[in-house]
């Protein structure tokens, strides 16, 4: 792992959702509070895992990050340079260091293109190889990095010929042809069989290794994630509750709710007897949310304080942080 | 490990075969040759990937497939009647009476602009189960409440119950008519981790508490070490592997399933690497003429692609179809009977 | 390869779909025998219309004869042959003023669904208020206006007939714009025009060929409309424009049934031919599933040997 300056750093990011009044008469502005200060460093070459369930805000953080969504508060630097509110020219140009791989085969390609056009997009978006060989050439390139050699088998078909997998590879190399620095990948595996899904996260594994790609994997499905990862973020209600090196959130979790989610996830493994915290109720509504801690409410070890203060982000051991008030 | 072996047999399923029609193409064969028991109490898993037939083998088990399906041949016993040769009338009957299904996207099986106690209460007045109108609401309070939901959701629309609710409200829909056997087609996928942990939760008091047969349809092998008794593992429209939930994790015999658990991540061993199977799961109407598995099995040999293996007895309670499982065999055909036949001592 | 496809991604393909549905094929058949009807008119019409005859009082509505395969109008003259000739009218004016149609009503549709915000609330209010004024008085206000030519009702049915395109087309582009593949071409970095070409466009194209194809027997009936009422270019002898002599001019009372029924035939017939190739090109691009399981019933079970039911 290099020790240079993180390749991307957030601060205190903030996303707020607007919420359409229901009434002429509601005075008051309510907001969805999807990504509610995140802070957070992503190095050269890492691949760092931000996990949580459905509303918590990863997708969000995700297209936030893209600048597909304008953060409301705080800053995102790249390389060191403040990136949080480009437009235009500018913006174009960052596109070409950090994209995105999205969850859904079926849906992220177009079906009407093949996939040669499908994967020089990019190229002709940012009007890079102007000439038909030199885009060909790195489209093969591209399309082979991703693992679907020959990729002269695939320039001429459609979407819908290729399995789910194979469509996945080809969203990666579409993401690869600009050679980026960055891959946002948003849950890239749980819309595939299993049985294919440890090619799909084996090459994106890989890309580390041979492309030196930084890779920021967003999944709910700790599983799939942890033998790769080298740090874990936990997400909760827009907030991140834990970080820290894989193994050691693994094994000595510190948040309740990371307690409580790895207590529940199954394991293929009949024999195993543990307890399991289940959480009872749902998520809250990111709209009201609750006051102090946000966890409070489903916290099986909250104390009457944790109802009022929210807890500091704290580092409990080394590199291992938490924001609980119990740990 | 709960005991099961003396409790009746509710379910006995043989060599059900299914297919499904097109207009000017040979018919895709997308069951074959499936035969499985279940007992009183007990949770069978089926898994498998997308494209392996559990749907459309528990759809066959209720007669409810898709306008081009057709049962082609094969028993379903439920309790002593072949359910197969029934009329559409008393099929009907049997269904909910006896099977109920909990369907796959769940959440979206419910009717938006009738409220969730209107159809609970309509499942239970269509089999004039009970035809007192009072009975009929204390009953849908009764279900909701077994469920975990709070009485006074009954007159709520779906819109406003969130997706975990939903799953409850459909399960609670699936159990308005007391019925022996449950099938539950992958119940708990589109739910987050937590929420689905409530629902196993949930169906494994149910099970206790009612006395439940449970068909488990899922994908997901955490899920089935964590609920299942037996475990049917489905590859292309055949049976894999049959055999009780700690056989089939500890001691699996087939290429597949041996495959199938080194791709599926453990939490509690992290840093193992996954491995996945190469190539794709079989289309039903290019199905290789040997082995269904032969095309992406490490242990692929001549046979395996000239004949397909049928389900081979392995020692009573474990079966699987392969070849290599075959030849080393040591059971005599006679004493290879079926697991669970009733009249068996 | 897989028969499956989404929509019809080549021109084979697309046939061989298309060859399935019957309604289409009939409507196919239909139009094709109008514009071939309507093309070749100078070779199948055995009279020109045109040419100045002499005629006497027994050529006027002269029933059907040898001479005259259905019989003569008011003018003594053929109506075979002004039926075949009127296709061409009927035609030109249907086409042309569909696709006026078509081009506003999809450019507004495109904007209002894409852009959003205040340029589709603009264009969409403006589409409400063109829907709410009733098409025909104002096609009647307008061309009683204006000077009566082939050109200005080919103008006027255009101008108005766009408003249920653009709904359509406006839909669609919503629809579209959701998709998984919008927001990954966003990602790349492509801008709106980029997405709107490559994206939006592409698959919006089926709606509108197949909205086009149903304007166009619209457009057909606003112009027998029209030239029926009186307002059309007289010279151009349409389908409508030979209804509205023969009933301004006494065919029902001289009992001259051919000279009433034919053209009304003829719009019947190209009317009816694009609705049924509408639907069949619907039926390529929107294919529906047969899965009504009530449908199938007791012959799901198709075991061999089955007794008859218990």
């Amino acid at each position: 792992m290099n020790q240079q300056q993180p390749i991307i750093e957030v601060k205190n990011l903030r996303k707020l959702f607007p919420v359409q009044k229901t009434t002429l008469w509601d005075k008051e502005e309510k907001f969805v509070h999807a990504v509610d200060d995140v802070s957070f460093v992503l190095h050269h070459g890492e691949v760092l895992a931000l996990v949580g369930e459905s509303g918590c805000g990863k997708s969000t953080l995700a297209l936030t990050l893209m600048n597909l969504e304008t953060p409301t508060e705080g800053q995102i630097f790249f390389e060191g340079k403040d990136v949080t509110h480009l437009s235009g020219k500018a913006l174009q140009t960052m596109r070409r260091h950090i994209q995105m791989v999205f969850q859904d085969p079926y849906e992220s390609l177009n079906p009407t293109m093949t996939i040669g056009d499908i994967v020089a997009e990019p190229l002709v978006v940012h009007r890079l190889a102007p000439n038909q060989q030199e885009r060909d050439a790195r489209v093969v390139q591209a399309l082979e990095d991703a693992g679907l050699k020959p990729a002269s088998n695939f320039m001429h078909r459609y979407p819908h010929e290729l399995s789910g997998g194979q469509r996945q590879r080809v969203v990666i190399a579409g993401a690869l042809v600009l050679e980026p620095k960055v891959l946002l990948a948003d849950e890239p595996v749980s819309m595939l069989d299993v049985s294919i899904r440890a090619e799909i996260l084996n090459l994106l594994a890989s890309l580390r290794e041979t492309r030196g790609i930084s890779v920021l994997f967003i999944t709910h499905d700790l599983g799939t994630v942890a033998y790769f990862a080298d740090r874990i973020a936990v997400m909760y209600l827009g907030r991140i509750v834990e970080l820290g090196e894989t193994l050691a959130v693994l094994e000595r979790p510190l948040h309740p709710y990371t307690k409580a989610l790895l207590s529940v996830m199954p394991v293929p493994n009949p024999r195993l007897r543990r307890e399991r915290i289940i959480l009872q109720g749902e998520t809250p509504n990111p709209i009201n949310l609750p006051r102090g801690c946000r966890f409070h409410p489903r916290c099986p070890v909250a104390q009457p304080h944790c109802q009022e203060t929210d807890p500091a982000w704290r580092e409990i051991e080394p590199r291992h942080f938490a924001a609980c008030h119990e740990v | 490990m709960r005991s099961l072996r003396q409790a009746p047999v509710l379910l006995e399923v043989r060599n059900l075969n299914t297919d499904f029609l097109t207009p000017g193409e040979a018919p895709a064969h997308a069951l074959a040759d499936i035969n499985f028991t279940l007992r009183e109490g007990e949770v069978l898993g089926i898994v498998g990937e997308s494209g392996c037939g559990k749907t459309t083998l528990m759809l066959s088990l209720m007669r409810l497939l898709p306008a081009n399906g057709r049962i082609t041949s094969g028993k379903v016993n439920f309790m002593n009647t072949d359910l197969l040769s029934l009329s559409e009338r008393e099929m009907g009957d049997v269904r909910w009476k006896n099977v109920a299904m909990i369907f796959q996207g769940a959440m979206n099986a419910l009717n938006p602009v009738h409220t969730v106690g209107r159809q609970i209460a309509e499942a239970i007045i269509q089999h004039n189960y009970i035809t007192d109108q009072k009975l009929v609401t204390d009953r849908v309070v009764e279900l909701l409440e077994l469920v975990g939901i709070g009485a006074e959701r009954k007159d709520q629309y779906p819109h406003q119950y969130s997706g975990g609710m939903r799953q409850r409200a459909m399960i609670a829909m699936a159990l308005a008519c007391n019925p022996q056997v449950v099938i539950a087609d992958e119940p708990t996928t589109a739910l987050d981790v937590m929420i689905q942990a409530q629902i196993l939760e949930l169906l494994a008091k149910l099970r206790d508490k009612l006395g439940l047969s449970i068909l488990f349809v899922t994908h997901d092998l955490g899920v089935v070490a964590e609920m299942c008794d037996t475990v049917l593992v489905m590859y292309g429209g055949v049976t894999a592997e049959y055999a009780d939930v700690d056989t089939i994790f500890n001691t699996p015999q087939h290429p597949y399933t041996q495959e199938l658990l080194r791709a599926f991540p453990d939490l509690t061993r992290p840093t193992e690497k996954l491995v996945s199977i190469p190539g794709y799961p079989p289309r039903l109407n290019a199905l290789p003429p040997g082995c269904r598995f032969a095309p992406r099995c490490p242990h692929v040999f001549e046979r395996c692609h000239g004949e397909r293996p049928s389900l081979h007895p392995l020692n009573g309670r474990h079966f699987a179809s392969c070849h290599l499982v075959e030849s080393e065999s040591t059971i005599s055909p006679e004493t290879s009977k079926f697991p669970g036949k009733s009249g068996e001592k | 390869m897989s028969e499956t496809t989404v929509g019809a991604t080549s021109l084979s393909g697309f046939w061989r779909s298309f060859r399935r549905s019957r309604m289409g094929l009939v409507g196919l058949f239909m139009l094709v025998t109008v514009i071939l009807m309507a093309v070749f008119a100078p070779y199948i019409a055995p009279y020109d219309p045109k040419e100045v005859i002499r005629v006497t009082i027994d050529d006027i509505y002269a029933p059907p004869s040898a001479a005259h395969w259905l019989g003569t109008d008011d003018a003594g003259r053929d109506v075979l042959s002004n039926f075949i000739y009127g296709s061409r009218v009927s035609l030109i004016v249907g086409f042309f003023a569909s696709f006026i149609s078509i081009f506003i009503g999809s450019v507004v549709g495109i904007v209002a669904g894409f852009y959003g915000g205040r340029a589709e609330n603009v264009l969409m209010r403006f589409t409400d208020i063109m829907l709410v004024i009733p098409d025909l008085p104002l096609a009647v206000v307008i061309v009683a206006l204006t000077k009566p030519s082939l050109w200005n009702i080919i103008f006027v049915i255009g101008a108005l007939g766009w408003t249920g395109s653009a709904r359509l087309v406006r839909s669609q582009t919503l629809a579209v714009k959701q998709r998984k593949f919008v927001l990954r071409a966003r990602s790349i970095g492509a801008g709106n025009a980029h997405i709107i070409r490559y994206h939006i466009f592409p698959m919006v194209l089926p709606l509108i060929v197949v909205n086009t194809v149903l304007v166009i027997s619209l457009a057909i009936l606003n112009e027998s409309t029209l030239s029926f009422l009186g307002l059309s270019d007289p010279t151009a002898l349409s389908w409508g424009q030979m209804l509205n002599f023969a009933f301004t001019r006494g065919a029902m009372s001289a009992r001259a049934w051919w000279a009433l029924v034919m053209p009304g035939l003829g719009i019947v017939w190209a009317v009816l031919a694009c609705t049924l190739l509408g639907q069949g090109l619907e039926q390529v691009l929107n294919p529906r599933l047969e899965t009504h399981y009530l449908a199938v019933g007791a012959q799901m079970v198709a075991r061999p040997g089955m007794e008859a039911q218990v």
